[in-house]
C-alpha cells in the first residue's frame, strides 16, 4: 500500500517539477519559444476533439505497440537463449553493451535504407532503442539465476521444457519487467524520433511540423501529451517492478 | 553387512575431482554401501567432500572414477526416480508461496490435484509450517524456509533421502525436535535415510550407522554401527551408550578436522 502511494507520489513529484522548470523557462525565453501551462493544457484538451490528431495519435501507438511486442518477444527470447549458453552469452554481452551506447542516430541512414519511409522504418527505429535493454536485462538475470534452483529442477527429474517454464522464466521474471519498462521508455522514444525524421504521420511528425511552421502551440501542447504518458505509464510499470521484487 | 539384497545403494570406488585449471580432488576413493531401510549419517570436517559425495550418488553430478547402484540400477549424471534430495542450501522458490512449492514437484508429475491437497496440507503440519502456508519463503526464517524444503521433497515420497546440513540453521531445541521428527517419518515411511551433519549428538543420536570422513579429499575413515533400536528419539541422549559413540566419533575426526584448518596435531 505505501509502495503504491509512493509510486504515484513519484509520478506527482516529476510533473510538479516539470511545471516550475516550464514557467521558468517560459518567463526567460518568451512566447516565441514555448506556451505557458495552463494555456496549454487547455490547447491540449483541444487537441483531443480534432480528427486528425486521432489519426496521429493512432499512428504512433500502433507503431509503438508494435515496437514494444517486438522488442519484448525478441529481446526476452534473444536473453535467454545467450544465457542458455554461457559461451555466447560472454560474447554477445560486451557487444550489446557498446551497442547500447552508440548513439542509434547513426544507424538510422542505414534503417531507411532496409525499411524505406513509413511505419515499418518507425517500428524498426523503436525496436533498435527497445530491445537491447531487453536483452541485457534477462541475459544477466539467466546468468545471476541461483544455481541450487537449476539443482533442484533437476532433483525433481524436470524436463527441460518444464525447468524453463517453471524454474528458469519465473526466477528471472522480474528482471525481465524491469528491462520491459527500460525498453518501454527507449521503444517511445525510438518511434518519436523515427517519426520525426521518416514520417508524414504521427507524434513525432506533430512536434517536427509545429517547430517547422513556427506552432509553438501545436509543439508545446503534442510535448505536454507525450510528456504526461510517459511518465505515467513509468510509474505504473515502475510499481508493478517494485511488486514483483517485492516476493523475494 | 553388505549383501546384495540389502544393499539400498552402493558406492564402488567412486571419486570426484573437479576438473579445471587446478583440478580439485575432493572426493574419495570411497566404497560404501547403504543398506535399505537403515538412518545412515556421514560426519566430516568442512570441505572434505560431503556435499560431493551427496552430489554424485544422487547422480546429479558424474563420478570421475568408480560406480553407484541404486535399487541395482547403475546411477550416471541423471537423478533417478525415487531419490530425493534436500540441500545444504535454501533451495526454496521465492516466487511460490510455502503451499505451492510443498506441491511443486507433484504438481509436475500430475499428481490427483485431490491428492496434492491431502499429502501437501500434511507436509506442512509435519513440518510445523501450518501457520505460514501462505506466506513467501521472503517471509520466513531461515530455519524455516529450509523445512519448507525438506516438506518439498518428503511429498514426493522418496525411497532414498538425501538430507545435506538440513538443520544447519536450526537452534540446538528445534534441531533435537526435527531430528524426532525425521526418525518418526523415517520409521513410518521406511524409506533409507542418508544425512549429512556436523553436529557429532545428532549423528549419533539418530542414525543405524554413522561414516567418519577423512580431511579432503575424503574418504570414510571409520565407520560406526550404533545399535540403536528402529522406534528411538531424542531421549537416548541420556543413555550411557550415547556418550561413548559421540567419544568415539570424536577421537575419529579430531585430527581430521585439524587438518582441515591447518593446525597441527
Ligand atoms: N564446483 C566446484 N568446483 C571446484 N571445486 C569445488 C566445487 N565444489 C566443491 N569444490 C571443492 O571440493 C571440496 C569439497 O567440497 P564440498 O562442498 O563437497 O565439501 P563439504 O564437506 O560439503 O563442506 P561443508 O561441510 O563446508 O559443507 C572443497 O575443497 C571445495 O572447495
Ligand atoms: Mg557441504
Amino acid at each position: 500500500m505505501i509502495r503504491r502511494r509512493e509510486g504515484l507520489l513519484d509520478g506527482a513529484l516529476i510533473v510538479l517539477v516539470i511545471l516550475i522548470v516550464w514557467q521558468g523557462l517560459y518567463a526567460y525565453a518568451g512566447a516565441v519559444a514555448l506556451t505557458p501551462p495552463w494555456q496549454t493544457v487547455r490547447y491540449a484538451i483541444g487537441l483531443f476533439g480534432t480528427p486528425s490528431f486521432w489519426g496521429h495519435l493512432r499512428g504512433t501507438l500502433a507503431a509503438f505497440g508494435w515496437s514494444l511486442l517486438i522488442s519484448a518477444v525478441l529481446g526476452i527470447a534473444l536473453g535467454l537463449w545467450l544465457g542458455a549458453f554461457r559461451f555466447a552469452g560472454d560474447v554477445a554481452e560486451p557487444m550489446l553493451t557498446s551497442l547500447y551506447t552508440i548513439p542509434k542516430v547513426t544507424l538510422y541512414p542505414v534503417i531507411l535504407l532496409l525499411f524505406g519511409l513509413g511505419p515499418s522504418a518507425k517500428i524498426a527505429f523503436g525496436v533498435i532503442h527497445g530491445m537491447i535493454p531487453v536483452v541485457l536485462f534477462t541475459l544477466g538475470a539467466v546468468k545471476t539465476i541461483r544455481p541450487v534452483l537449476l539443482r533442484t529442477a533437476r532433483a525433481m527429474r524436470l524436463s527441460p521444457m518444464q525447468t524453463a517454464r517453471h524454474v528458469l522464466v519465473p526466477a528471472v521474471l522480474p528482471e525481465i519487467a524491469s528491462g520491459l519498462r527500460v525498453g518501454f521508455s527507449l521503444c517511445l522514444l525510438g518511434v518519436l524520433i523515427g517519426e520525426m525524421f521518416a514520417s508524414q504521420r504521427g507524434i513525432g511528425f506533430l512536434i517536427i511540423n509545429g517547430i517547422n511552421s513556427h506552432n509553438v502551440r501545436l509543439t508545446t501542447a503534442v510535448t505536454l501529451i507525450v510528456i504526461l504518458f510517459a511518465v505515467g505509464a513509468n510509474s505504473a510499470l515502475l510499481m508493478l517492478d517494485r511488486r514483483l521484487h517485492h516476493s523475494r | 553387512m553388505t549383501d546384495a539384497t540389502a544393499a539400498h545403494a552402493v558406492l564402488h570406488g567412486v571419486t570426484r575431482v573437479y576438473p579445471g585449471a587446478n583440478p580439485v580432488h575432493a572426493l574419495g576413493p570411497i566404497d560404501l554401501s547403504i543398506t535399505r531401510g537403515s538412518f545412515f549419517s556421514v560426519v566430516g570436517p568442512s570441505g572434505c567432500g560431503k556435499s560431493t559425495l551427496l552430489d554424485v550418488l544422487a547422480g546429479l553430478s558424474p563420478p570421475s572414477a568408480g560406480r553407484i547402484t541404486f535399487e541395482g540400477q547403475p546411477v550416471n549424471g541423471t537423478v533417478p526416480d525415487g531419490v530425493g534430495v534436500v540441500f545444504q542450501e535454501d533451495s526454496s522458490f521465492p516466487w511460490l508461496t510455502v503451499r505451492d512449492n510443498v506441491a511443486f514437484g507433484l504438481r509436475r508429475i500430475g499428481t490427483d490435484p485431490a491428492e496434492i491437497a491431502r499429502r501437501v496440507d500434511h507436509a506442512i503440519g509435519f513440518m510445523g509450517l501450518t501457520d505460514f502456508a501462505a506466506a513467501y519463503p521472503a517471509q520466513l526464517s531461515g530455519g524455516m524456509r529450509q523445512r519448507v524444503c525438506i516438506a518439498r521433497t518428503l511429498v514426493l515420497r522418496p525411497r532414498l533421502i538425501l538430507l545435506d546440513e538440513p538443520f544447519g540453521a536450526l537452534d540446538q531445541q528445534t534441531r533435537l525436535l526435527m531430528g524426532d521428527e525425521l526418525l518418526r517419518l523415517w520409521r513410518e515411511t521406511d524409506a533409507t535415510v542418508l544425512l549429512i551433519t556436523h553436529a557429532l549428538d545428532e549423528a549419533a543420536m539418530l542414525s543405524d550407522r554413522v561414516g567418519v570422513m577423512s580431511a579432503r579429499p575424503g574418504r570414510f575413515i571409520d565407520l560406526l554401527d550404533t545399535g540403536w533400536p528402529r522406534d528411538r528419539d531424542s531421549r537416548i541422549v541420556s543413555d550411557p551408550g550415547f556418550g561413548a559413540i559421540t567419544a568415539r566419533l570424536w577421537s575419529s575426526l579430531r585430527t581430521e578436522s585439524m587438518k582441515a584448518i591447518g593446525a597441527r596435531a
